[in-house]
């Protein structure tokens, strides 16, 4: 079980409370995660990450284990303890007004 | 009961305005979405109930939102937007070629017949169609590919097809307007496009008299028992065309701008329209602080100003493109929003004016339905 926090407006969005949990098959890794939120929200297609070249939007930030992952391949392994469920995969909405 | 619904898209929210056919009492309902720039919402003539709202983020990118009860309750629809096929480039600020890329969906266009039907004009300009209400979006790429896409350039607001007219006297008429490409015009329904812009000067920003495109046109708009005959108001003039926009010419007359965003035409007068002068493309306010909606009954040159129940001094607010409709009710309304955060009306077709509301966020975009 992975477990994944979204910021207000995605939750507004899929209706759903801050932290979802959900099952992800293999190893877990950005595109894996996204992949399995995706599929269980499809509302939230194209909002994280573009539809058509899976680049991440870029005002949004992953972090996981009080480590900025944005910027780390979308195919590498994330943190055991974010595998593991002890700890959340964070998609972070920057900090910016508008 | 007879009654308007008034459709509101803002800088942080949608807000549907509701009244009777005296247009009296309101009741305001919102912010849907609250925290996203609504560029534009409005609802099917086949079906009142089915609303479609185009909602973007900075953040969070494109969404696309369908209601099916007048704006009650929402869901989420599709929102790919994929170019078809090689997106080429077009001309950026500074001269040089751009790729296209897509932004956000300014204007949702649905169909007169066909609730499930719906064109959206997106930035980088680009015009696609759902046939399925919405959950799956095609470009139309012959508007792109027509063989000068390269020279279509973005206006200060980015470069978006605002306009889309269906001709209800004929299914393959399209007309669009892009700032800045200019007008195009599609009789086959959708497939091919050729520029409709004879006739635009633009001689501070295309050197070339002639320049098939670049026009920054802010919105065109027709009577719908009149589709052949065209209003425009461009970055400068007002212009017309008699024939659905093969020729057009300057009807500026005694306006005390030549610039504005909005036009529109009266439901029931084919020859009366409406404007909002604003006094230079880098001063986006009234002129001399009075907001003024300035009318002609005679299809142009002869403008008189409308001003009763509008504020006269001290106003600095600004009228966008899609922020002024008309409702069919026996006496015309008319509606406008400003990026003050006021919606206008007045129920005796621009004599009188009061304000819906008056502290919204930035208003872009007002469209009424009128309700049987």
């Amino acid at each position: 079980m992975i477990r994944v926090t979204l910021p207000a407006h995605l939750q507004t969005l899929a209706r759903t409370n801050q932290e979802v949990e959900l099952d992800v098959p293999g190893e877990a890794t950005q595109r894996s995660v996204l992949d399995a939120l995706e599929a269980r929200y499809p509302m939230l297609r194209g909002t994280i990450r573009d539809q058509v070249t899976f680049r991440r939007r870029a005002f949004v930030r992953f972090f996981a284990c009080e480590v900025d992952l944005s910027h780390e391949p979308i195919d590498a392994p994330l943190p055991h303890p974010v595998a593991s469920g002890s700890e959340p995969f964070h998609v972070i909405g920057a900090m910016a007004g508008g | 009961m007879k009654g308007v619904r008034v459709l509101v898209g803002t800088k942080k929210g949608a807000f549907i305005l509701t009244s009777d056919a005296k247009r009296e009492k309101w009741k305001v309902a919102g912010p849907h979405f609250a925290g996203w720039e609504i560029y534009h919402l409005k609802g099917s003539p086949a079906d009142p109930d089915r609303l479609y709202a185009s909602q973007t983020s900075g953040w969070f990118g494109q969404v696309i939102q369908r209601s099916k009860d007048g704006g009650k309750t929402w869901e989420p629809v599709g929102n790919k937007f994929a170019y078809d096929g090689q997106t080429g480039t077009h001309q950026w600020y500074d001269g040089t070629q751009h790729p296209w890329e897509f932004k956000r969906v300014w204007h949702l266009e649905p169909s007169l017949t066909d609730p499930d039907t719906v064109f959206a004009g997106v930035e980088d300009a680009a015009m696609f169609r759902s046939t399925d209400g919405g959950q799956t979006w095609h470009e139309l790429p012959g508007l792109r590919n027509h063989g000068k896409g390269h020279l279509w350039q973005p206006g200060a607001g980015g470069m978006g097809l605002h306009t889309i007219l269906l001709d209800p006297t004929n299914p393959k008429r399209i007309y669009i307007a892009i700032s800045a490409a200019g007008a195009f015009r599609s009789d086959d329904a959708g497939r091919t496009w050729r520029p409709i812009n004879k006739g635009l000067e633009s001689k501070y920003a295309l050197p070339d008299p002639d320049a098939e495109v670049g026009h920054c046109v802010h919105r065109i708009a027709f009577h719908p028992s009149r589709p052949n005959v065209l209003f425009m108001q461009k970055h400068w003039d007002v212009l017309r065309s008699d024939n659905a926009g093969d020729q057009w010419h300057k009807i500026s007359g005694n306006l005390p701008t030549d610039f504005g965003f909005p036009i529109d035409v009266h439901a029931h007068e084919p020859e009366t329209i409406y404007v909002v002068p604003i006094k230079s493309d880098s001063e986006h306010y009234p002129p001399d602080g009075k907001l003024r909606v300035y009318r002609s009954k005679t299809g142009g040159n002869e403008w008189k100003p409308l001003t009763k129940g509008l504020p006269q001094k001290n106003c600095y607010v600004n009228v966008l493109r899609d922020s002024m409709a008309v409702d069919t009710l026996d006496s015309c309304g008319i509606y406008f929003g400003t990026t003050g955060g006021q919606v206008y009306a007045s129920a005796d077709s621009g004599n009188s004016w009061n304000p819906i509301v008056h502290d919204l966020p930035a208003v872009l975009s007002v469209e009424v339905q009128t309700l049987q």
